[in-house]
């Protein structure tokens, strides 16, 4: 019953909300979702500390498709993976809920919102507690609608249309190989669930699959890269990464929940998900290693010129994706869905601190009218301080133990592509650090703007929106001392992520315990790098800006590049939107006009409608003429059984 | 002696006769109800030879029957006549041709 | 029984035959409709002749009586009666005609095939007298009818009713305007809608 609660409280509360949007008091408005999701966080957090001294649930809720012998249940899973992811979609969901109330006072479509970030909360649990692949499509396409109705919420904007369409397209290019790998891996295993298809992944692997008469492939392996397809869609990794910057047109909660904490990371959970599936993919684990190592590094240095403030948080969010994927792709799950955790919080703090600027700035995003802010919004400044801190990896604060396990996790890797995964990371963590600290400085530091000067009040809006900048910086501070030891190092996952090197010998030599971590962590080149990534911010934006006019001319060619990522968007713009179009114009003009509505359905018609007119003439009305045609074919008939049948 | 083919000839030329008689002519509709009265005749000829030539009454039980039925007909078929020619003033075939498509 | 000659019934069944046939021919190619009407009842008594050959007397006498008696006489009381352009109906045969004649004769020689090519075996030598029953034709036919075909004689003669029911319902006018005495309506009256008591004041004289 507990489990269903988690899963259903937050869609009932969504249901209420949507239905009762015009007649529920405001109060009723916000409160009910809180609450629901509030009784969610609390019941996940029971379900956790059930896992840590139990064995996995399933909770089967009702039998869905039974197709001849094929069966598909609707159930719950929960094990320690699910209980704390469920724990974070809950209370990262919780502190968004809270904080909405504040972000959006003012905003027209107030209930709608609340029901919209109510069934997003509903659709990821569903998504992280399926125990079987269809229900998890199912999820991970709720979770799609719900970004895309969210991208979209001010639907008046042009530019949010077309940044919620873009999300939603650029996605269904995932989700086809999402379908297709679950289509490919089900029925290769004869199954859709998880604990049968698992439990037959080593006979999986030993399977060809025919694609084209001839050309056979090993299913297990163009399985897993089909998977690994839907989750670079969802998890918005190179090259499919160009929706997620442009998702920035939707509110900030949004942004801070949806697009950076919880639905973008569901790639990586469904990728660990299936660690039982990858671990007998060396091939498909190489790719996830690639990607995921180039979009980290490829990322971060886009994020160093942006200067739209959600941008920068989004396009680091990208970089911190391609970390976690990076991790998995040396078969570090643990230390992968480790540092989903802890990006979780401080990345959902820096979205709603750089929310709280805007909304103090009345809706200016552009960070180069900014400045100064520390001493009017100093409980702001803080929060963003320790997030940043934390992005940046600094010893101590939760990111730090999770970025450097995982790149230690990477650069121990025996991967044929780790070395250059290695490198990528390690110079992400100096790019990261720059741009964190740019950040920073460039919003609260320096000179106080105009725009700036105009704010009236201190902290505008109060407790609902402080409330959860606090109460997601502890974690981002903090969580790391307390669950480093026991999640990491104490074989936390065991029962649910599947890893032959950590069960075997190997697997990445992380220390005795948290505290040697940290030490070793202070003279860790990561570390260095940080430092330097985040001084020499520090000297181009604080100290001597001016050098930055020495510097630029040097960079110019690469900043440009950089300017428009990499040139992905205008690509998309000019080769294969127009060449789509014209296909589908081709398709329309050619093949659906002329060929099925000209050739075929007019066809028919013209040919029925001939074939009529020449009947026609037959029915002259006269019935001597009818009377004769009977007679000539009674006739017939007589000489038919007297000459043929009766022979 | 009269033989069953005799007979069996006979009510066949009379049967064709009839059914000529049906669409050859381009008169009344009269005609056409006399026509269906000779095509009943013809069968009721095979009726009562089979009867004869198999030592059966029941053929003959079969023609009072058809006898009964032709008389019923008969008496419809005329008064739908009557009504026709109430409405249409005329009783010529080629003019009834309401089934014309 | 009296033995009849051996060619006697065979002389006049041809005799008959062949009138019948011409009669036929007749019916159908008569200009004049009064013309064919008469016709059709020459081919009506001839059948009854030739079924007396054939020892239906009951049904030859039917056939006669209601048949010629009642049925054609009802036609040729409609095609009298029916004012019908007897200039109009000379018009004679359909185009078709030739056509129409070739499958008539197609379909009488495809019959006639059937018995005279293809008997396989059924040879039914002419029964002296088994017809011939001692109480008679028609009692020998009544008895079956009121016994084994008890059913069938009944629902016959409800479509006798029928055919009489319908062919009233069909030709019946309702003049408009006619008054008529509506005799439901009478007997269903009631006494208030008739009478009506009132009191009044009664008048003083002054």
């Amino acid at each position: 019953m507990m489990y269903e609660a988690i899963l259903f409280a937050p869609l009932c509360a969504a249901a209420l909300v949507a239905l009762g949007s015009r007649v529920l008091p405001r109060n009723v408005v916000h409160g009910l979702p809180i609450l629901a999701v509030g009784l969610s966080a609390v019941l996940s957090v029971r379900a956790l500390l059930d896992q840590l001294g139990g064995e996995p649930v399933t909770v089967k809720l009702l039998d869905w498709l039974s197709i001849g012998g094929f069966e598909l249940s609707f159930g719950l899973l929960i094990d320690r993976l699910t209980a704390l992811m469920a724990c974070v979609v809950t209370w990262v969901s919780l502190a968004v809920h809270v904080y909405t109330v504040g972000y959006m006072r003012d905003d027209p479509g107030y209930a709608r919102f609340f029901a919209l970030i109510a069934f997003f909360t509903s659709a990821m649990l569903l998504l992280v507690m399926a125990d079987n692949f269809m229900q998890l499509f199912v999820g991970w396409e709720a979770v799609g609608l719900a970004s895309y109705l969210l991208i979209g919420f001010w639907f008046k904007r042009p530019s949010a249309n077309f940044a919620s369409l873009k999300a939603f397209l650029v996605n269904r290019i995932g989700d086809l190989g999402l379908l297709l790998g679950i289509a490919l891996i089900g029925g290769a295993a004869g199954s859709l669930d998880y604990a049968v298809v698992f439990s037959g992944a080593p006979g999986l692997a030993q399977q060809q699959i025919t694609v084209w008469p001839g050309v056979s492939l090993p299913a297990l392996d163009l399985g897993c890269v089909l998977l690994f397809v839907g989750a670079m869609g969802k998890s918005a990794q190179m090259p499919l990464h160009i929706w997620l910057p442009d998702s920035m047109e939707g509110p900030t909660p949004i942004s801070a929940l949806i697009h950076a904490a919880t639905m973008v990371t569901a790639g990586v959970f469904m990728v660990a998900r299936m660690s039982p599936l990858f671990e007998f993919s060396p091939l498909a684990l190489s790719v996830v290693l690639a990607v995921g190592a180039t979009t980290a590094l490829a990322t971060g240095l886009v994020a160093i010129v942006q200067q739209d403030i959600k941008r920068i948080v989004a396009w680091s969010t990208l970089s911190q994706l391609g970390y976690m994927m990076a991790g998995i792709g040396v078969s570090a799950y643990s230390v992968a869905i480790y540092h989903l955790f802890t990006h979780a919080f401080f990345k959902a703090l820096l979205f709603l601190a750089a929310g709280a600027v805007i909304v103090a700035l009345h809706h200016e995003q552009d960070i180069r009218r900014m400045g100064g802010l520390y001493r009017r919004m100093p409980i702001t400044y803080a929060t963003a301080l320790i997030g940043t801190l934390a992005l940046a990896g600094i010893p101590g604060t939760a990111g730090f133990f999770s970025k450097d396990a995982l790149i230690s996790a990477v650069t121990q890797s025996s991967d044929p592509v780790s070395a250059y995964a290695g490198w990528c990371l390690l110079a992400g963590v100096a790019v990261t650090a720059f741009y964190s600290a740019r950040f920073l400085l460039v919003v609260f530091h320096g000179r106080e703007t105009e725009a700036a000067s105009h704010m009236t009040e201190r902290e505008p809006r109060g407790l609902w929106m402080l409330g959860p900048l606090v109460f997601l910086a502890v974690p981002s501070l903090l969580i790391g001392w307390l669950t480093f030891q026991p999640v990491v190092l104490g074989k936390y996952f065991a029962g649910s992520l599947v890893s032959l090197q950590e069960s075997g010998s190997g697997g990445p030599d992380l220390g005795a315990g948290t505290l040697d971590f940290f030490v070793h962590g202070l003279y860790s080149p990561v570390f260095l790098l940080a430092v330097l990534g985040g001084v020499s911010a520090w000297v181009l934006y604080e100290w001597r800006p001016r050098w930055r006019s020495l510097v630029a001319p040097v960079l110019r060619v690469p900043r440009r590049l950089l300017d428009r990522g990499y040139g992905f968007d205008p690509l998309l713009e000019r080769a294969v939107i127009p060449g789509t179009q014209g296909l589908a114009r081709g398709a329309a003009d050619q093949a659906d006009a002329r060929f099925i509505d000209g050739l075929l359905v007019n066809g028919l018609a013209r040919t029925v409608r001939w074939g009529s007119g020449v009947m026609r003439r037959l029915q002259t009305g006269l019935l001597y003429h009818y009377a004769f045609v009977m007679v000539t074919a009674i006739c017939l008939l007589i000489a038919w059984v007297v000459l043929v049948l009766d022979r | 002696m009269i033989g069953l083919a005799h007979l069996l000839t006979l009510s066949t030329i009379l049967f064709a006769i009839a059914v000529c008689g049906i669409f050859i002519n381009r008169r009344s509709v009269i005609l056409l109800l006399m026509c269906v009265e000779l095509l009943l005749l013809a069968v009721n000829f095979n009726f009562i030879a089979f009867a004869y030539f198999l030592g059966d009454l029941a053929g003959q039980v079969f023609v009072f029957f058809i006898l009964t039925v032709a008389a019923a007909e008969a008496a419809i078929g005329l008064a739908i006549l009557v009504v026709l020619f109430r409405n249409r003033l005329s009783v010529n075939v080629e003019e009834f041709s309401l089934l014309k498509g | 029984m009296q033995q009849i000659p051996e060619i006697f019934p065979l002389i006049l069944f041809y005799g008959w035959s062949g009138l019948l046939i011409a009669a036929a021919v007749g019916v159908i190619t008569a200009r004049n409709p009064v013309h064919s009407v008469l016709l059709l009842v020459l081919c009506f008594v001839i059948s009854a002749a030739i079924w007396l050959l054939l020892r239906a007397e009951f049904l030859a006498v039917a056939l006669v009586l209601v048949y010629v008696g009642a049925v054609m006489v009802l036609l040729l009381f409609v095609v009298m009666m029916l004012d019908i352009n007897v200039e109009r109906m000379r018009e004679g045969l359909t185009r078709y005609a030739p056509l129409g004649v070739l499958v008539g004769l197609l379909l009488a020689a495809q019959l006639s095939s059937v018995w005279w090519l293809r008997r396989s075996g059924l040879e039914i030598a002419a029964p002296a007298d088994s017809l011939a029953f001692e109480e008679g034709n028609t009692q020998a036919l009544g008895t079956l009818l009121y016994t084994e075909h008890l059913y069938a004689f009944e629902i016959a003669g409800y479509i006798l009713l029928l055919a009489i029911i319908g062919a009233i319902t069909l030709t019946l006018r309702r003049r408009k305007g006619l008054r008529v005495q509506q005799v439901s309506e009478q007997v269903a009256v009631r006494p208030e809608s008739r009478v009506r008591l009132v009191k009044m004041k009664t008048e003083r004289d002054e």
